[in-house]
């Protein structure tokens, strides 16, 4: 019964993918269309394009800065939105203007940083920080704003002040909304490092498949395409681990209100 | 913009018995016309920022223009007949591409989430796509439609379809199971129940859906301009930035920015419109 039930559910798991994967396969097959290779030469040039010496030059390069710009990102928007979140008069003050500044689609900053930083890597920092700072700041301001008035009370009345008021409520009572915001940063940030790089750069993913493109290597750009694919997908699988983890609490609290 | 009032306002008359430094609320000037005025003053104070800065020297007037500046090439931009033409192209890519993948979301959501079955076998094929993200697709969608009307759809209904199928598929699973189970026992037909019993469980997640959506559109659809270079305003940036005209530069983000923001605007319009019976809107104008 077990071994059926772990059956079946492999079977809905990778049942859908495998067909589609084998409809590719081939329907590619022996596809004579320039701009659609087959899937076996797709999948030999990921081979040999991406795991010598161009995963160290190109892939992590790309994935340091987005690490460094998201975490900068993190650090800006979760440090400004409790300054603002917790003063009543400055958010009224902010809100307006952070409003349009995450009104701002992203991409459009790549010029302007450009005229600031040049073409470098702090160009390419700086864009992602730029795009991925007002999801996490407007939640954090929000999550802020929205905690708990009883639990505020009760910090008070025992005294609870200063920074150990700031870890244990503010911090965490905004914990679920800051996530939901790093949520949405995470996959700008992501679209802004692949943009960063297709506008200018030596090195990086967006800039190696541009350059695939406009050199007509069919197979590489849909490797590129594909691995970009695998990114997105591994980034927002470790994204959901971590938040597990880190909102363990939350989740748990909301599943035992449920069903009471 | 109502909504912002009304929900500042709760927060407001739940705060003022406590009220930040042990003012007595009544000292004080109603909330609800304090709080645009200290967005105003905010806002104009952005612009004086923007002014003073370069004048001081502190940053360079070739990077960052003052304000005036800014401004002026704003009102140049409003009279040539080219950015018309080029709001009018990002206008029509993002409403396209929004209407089509609402249209496909939702359709696709309810037939999936309405049969366990395809529900069950589509999970991991949805999961796994759905973060894949669409600038991937630019170099494909250069070779296929080179810089065409075509390829900013292709990566703005990538985009914005994940959001509303999988706003619609998590608002089906939430059809209380007793309502369901009342409507089978009336005898109401599939169509019955859908129209009934799902759609109205599901709508204010479609319209969450349409409304992240319409914000992630028009980024792809202004992404799509600079990047590949179809007509709109983001191709007008590009050109902007590569002839070194800085003002007109911030005047066109400037246009983005306000762009998003009515975008945003309208989205809430919809959504409260769309939702009038609807609990969470109810409570809302209310309290």
């Amino acid at each position: 019964m077990t071994a059926l039930t772990v059956l079946r559910r492999a079977l809905l798991l990778l049942g859908l993918p495998a067909v589609l994967f084998a409809v590719w396969w081939y329907a590619t097959a022996d596809s004579t269309d320039f701009y659609v290779p087959p899937l076996s030469a797709i999948l030999e040039a990921f081979g040999k394009v991406w795991t010598g010496e161009r995963l160290l030059s190109d892939v992590v390069p790309s994935l340091l800065r987005l690490t460094a710009g998201y975490l900068l990102a993190v650090v800006i928007g979760v440090g400004l939105g409790l300054l603002v979140g917790m003063r009543r008069a400055v958010r009224d003050v902010l809100e307006p203007v952070l409003e349009l500044f995450r009104a701002i689609p992203p991409p459009v900053l790549v010029p302007v940083i450009m005229l600031f930083a040049g073409i470098g890597d702090t160009m390419k920092v700086l864009v992602i920080v730029s795009g991925c700072v007002w999801p996490i700041l407007l939640n954090t301001v929000e999550g802020v704003r929205a905690v708990d008035e009883v639990l505020s009370d009760t910090c008070r009345s025992y005294g609870i002040t200063g920074v150990a008021r700031l870890r244990h409520l503010v911090l965490r009572g905004a914990s679920p909304q800051i996530v939901t915001g790093m949520r949405q940063a995470l996959s700008i940030g992501i679209i802004l490092m692949v943009i960063s790089e297709m506008f200018a750069a030596s090195n990086g993913l967006g800039f190696t498949i541009v350059q695939f493109q406009r050199s007509f290597a069919i197979p590489e750009m849909w490797s590129g395409v594909l691995l970009l694919g695998i990114l997105g997908f591994l980034l927002s699988l470790l994204f959901r681990f971590a938040e597990n983890r880190a909102l363990a609490w939350y989740h748990g609290l909301r599943n035992a209100r449920r069903t009471p | 913009m109502t909504r912002v009032a009304v929900t500042t306002d709760v927060a407001g008359s739940a705060g003022t018995g406590t009220g930040p430094g042990g003012l007595p609320a009544r000292r004080r000037l109603p909330e609800r016309a304090v709080t645009p005025l200290r967005g105003l003053a905010g806002l104009a104070g952005l612009v004086a920022v923007l002014e003073v800065l370069p004048h001081t020297g502190l940053v360079s007037a070739d990077y960052l223009p003052p304000a005036s500046e800014t401004l002026r090439a704003l009102w140049h931009l409003l009279a040539e007949q080219t950015f018309w033409t080029a709001l009018g192209d990002t206008l029509t890519g993002w409403g396209l591409g929004l209407a089509i993948s609402v249209v496909a979301g939702v359709a696709a959501g309810l037939v999936i989430g309405s049969i366990p079955v395809l529900r069950a076998v589509t999970a991991s094929t949805i999961e796994f796509l759905r973060p894949i993200p669409s600038v991937a697709l630019i170099p494909v969608a250069v070779l296929l439609y080179g810089a065409d009307l075509r390829s900013k759809l292709l990566l703005v209904v990538y985009a914005a379809f994940w959001q509303v199928i999988v706003q619609v598929l998590a608002g089906i699973q939430d059809v209380d199971p007793v309502a369901d189970d009342t409507a089978r026992s009336y005898r109401l037909g599939t169509w019955g129940r859908l129209r009934h019993v799902m759609w109205p469980t599901a709508l204010p997640y479609v319209m969450t859906g349409v409304r992240l959506a319409a914000t992630v559109a028009l980024i792809l659809a202004v992404t799509a301009e600079l990047v590949i270079g179809a007509p709109g305003l983001g191709q007008e940036i590009a050109v902007a930035q590569t002839s070194g005209a800085v003002p007109r530069v911030y005047a066109l983000v400037l246009v983005t920015g306000l762009l998003g923001v009515a975008v945003n605007l309208a989205a809430r319009a919809v959504e409260r419109r769309a939702l009038h019976w609807h609990q969470s809107v109810r409570t809302e104008v209310a309290g």
